[in-house]
């Protein structure tokens, strides 16, 4: 039976993972290959980089950082951030990622997923949602990092990158990201429930039951967290047990 | 260098080898790894990874435009072959994606996963692609020496082969319906999953590979 996967996520800039709340007031959480080396002996079941640098300058610094997990890590990788062509997807593939998230520059230009899948296949294609409530069960969403409301609705958006040939979804809550307080469950059944392909919960996670909560009440296929992990409050392996004991199908 | 000793890692210019030859360097010993879009040093090789990932029609318009199909079936015949993924559905007559012929090493069809019966033990609709780890039931075979029945491997793919003939069938994994997951004959094994991605049972899998003397 497949597995529900668990995803350690690392925001990387100038060559170092940091983790913040809500997106703002950053704090340094180490290494980025020694963090996914960490990781894969925990049981991770992939592992996702977001290149939340700023400057082209320090953008290339992913390149390598993927070039060298990729030779000690052999669990898939999914590289996001500042994909903003055709070109930059080939880039980081060849560098080693298995993924390439893309994120505004799709609502940009929604041509950029058909175009990237069409040359490089579905599976390897993931479109990243920020989505914030802007009313009981609706949701908008949201580019730069959660500050431009696109006035998209997730579900639409959600639907639509699905015909585009988006392989999957990683659906962000913005009102929880590093809140702690959880996934918002509507929103990951909603979206979940919408498409026929892969959804990945992310943002709020605070404790295990939170991730075991995303895959039998928000129906994902995987859960994504990042500071529960860097941070020492959990390995993966004790996560996986947790969900063993939820009757949920894992790795271990 | 001695020619025997290379492993040779068939590029036709759909996606992203590092990750193969980078896993296979990792257990390869004193095997040398090489990235080729050369049929003369395919046809050196002592043994041949044939990957793939993307769509199989633009796999087969690249391999044929750069000249490759012959080397392929060359070392399909007579050299330990490990097909992974549309390297696997390549060996096969016929695909459904994009009703296109492949290989024809085997005989037998890629079909999609049946939208009809994608629906789990709960009911709860399936998605394709079929991302991530399942269990694979192994038929006997060296190639999974060391790495246990039902050992998880990581899986991409919206397609599956079907064998006609079901002798051929070394590992089933089951997405909604049991579908054939590894295939072998002879010198050949080949994989629908990501062996070059399936942390410890994956690289233990290269390793039987690149120390297989079918």
């Amino acid at each position: 039976m497949l597995a529900k996967r668990i995803i350690p996520c690392l925001d990387v800039t100038a060559g170092r993972v940091v983790k913040g709340t809500n997106f703002v007031d950053l704090r340094d959480a180490g290494d980025p290959i020694e963090i996914a080396r960490r990781y894969d002996e925990q049981g991770a079941d992939e592992v996702t980089f977001l290149d939340i640098t700023a400057s082209s300058d320090q953008r290339d610094l992913i390149l390598h950082i993927i070039e060298a997990c990729a030779a000690q890590v052999f669990i898939p990788l999914t590289v996001g951030g500042g994909v903003r062509q055709v070109a930059d997807v080939r880039r980081l593939l060849n560098a080693g990622a298995d993924k390439v998230s893309m994120n505004t520059a799709a609502v940009l230009n929604p041509e950029l997923i058909f175009d990237a899948s069409s040359k490089v296949g579905s599976q390897c294609i993931v479109v990243a949602i920020d989505a914030k409530q802007i009313a009981p069960g609706k949701w908008h969403v949201f580019t730069h990092g959660g500050r431009n409301d696109t006035g998209l609705d997730a579900l639409d958006w959600a639907k639509r990158v699905e015909m585009l040939g988006a392989g999957e979804i990683l659906l962000t809550s913005m009102d929880r990201d590093g809140t702690k307080n959880g996934f918002d469950l509507a929103l990951t059944r909603a979206v979940s429930d919408n498409v026929k392909i892969p959804v990945i919960a992310s943002g709020g996670v605070g404790n295990l039951q939170h991730l075991a909560d995303g895959i039998t009440d928000g129906h994902a296929d995987a859960v994504l967290a990042a500071s529960i992990f860097h941070f020492g409050e959990y390995t993966v392996r004790q996560a996986k047990e947790f969900m063993v004991g939820c009757g949920i199908e894992v790795r271990l | 260098m001695n020619s025997a000793n290379i492993v040779a890692v068939i590029d036709y210019g759909m996606g992203n080898l590092r990750s193969v030859s980078k896993a296979l360097a990792h257990v390869a010993g004193s095997q040398q790894v090489v990235v080729t879009a050369d049929p003369a040093v395919v046809a050196a090789a002592g043994r041949v990874v044939f990957p793939g990932q993307g769509a199989m029609p633009d796999c087969m318009r690249e391999l044929d435009a750069r000249g490759l199909r012959s080397a392929v079936l060359a070392a399909a015949r007579d050299k330990p072959f490990l097909g992974i993924c549309i390297g696997l559905q390549m060996l096969f007559a016929h695909s459904d994606e994009g009703d296109v012929a492949g290989l024809g090493v085997f005989s037998g069809e890629v079909r999609r996963f049946p939208d009809s019966q994608m629906f789990g033990a709960d009911s709860q609709r399936l998605k394709v692609p079929h991302m991530g780890w399942n269990n694979v039931a192994q038929k006997p075979h060296s190639l999974w020496a060391n790495i246990t029945d039902a050992a998880r491997f990581y899986f991409v793919h919206s397609y599956c082969v079907q064998p006609a003939d079901t002798t051929l069938v070394a590992g089933v994994a089951e997405y909604g319906v049991p579908f054939t997951c590894a295939v072998a004959r002879d010198n050949i094994f080949a994989v629908q999953f990501h062996p070059e991605k399936s942390a410890r049972d994956g690289l233990q899998l290269l390793k039987n590979f690149v120390e297989w003397r079918p």
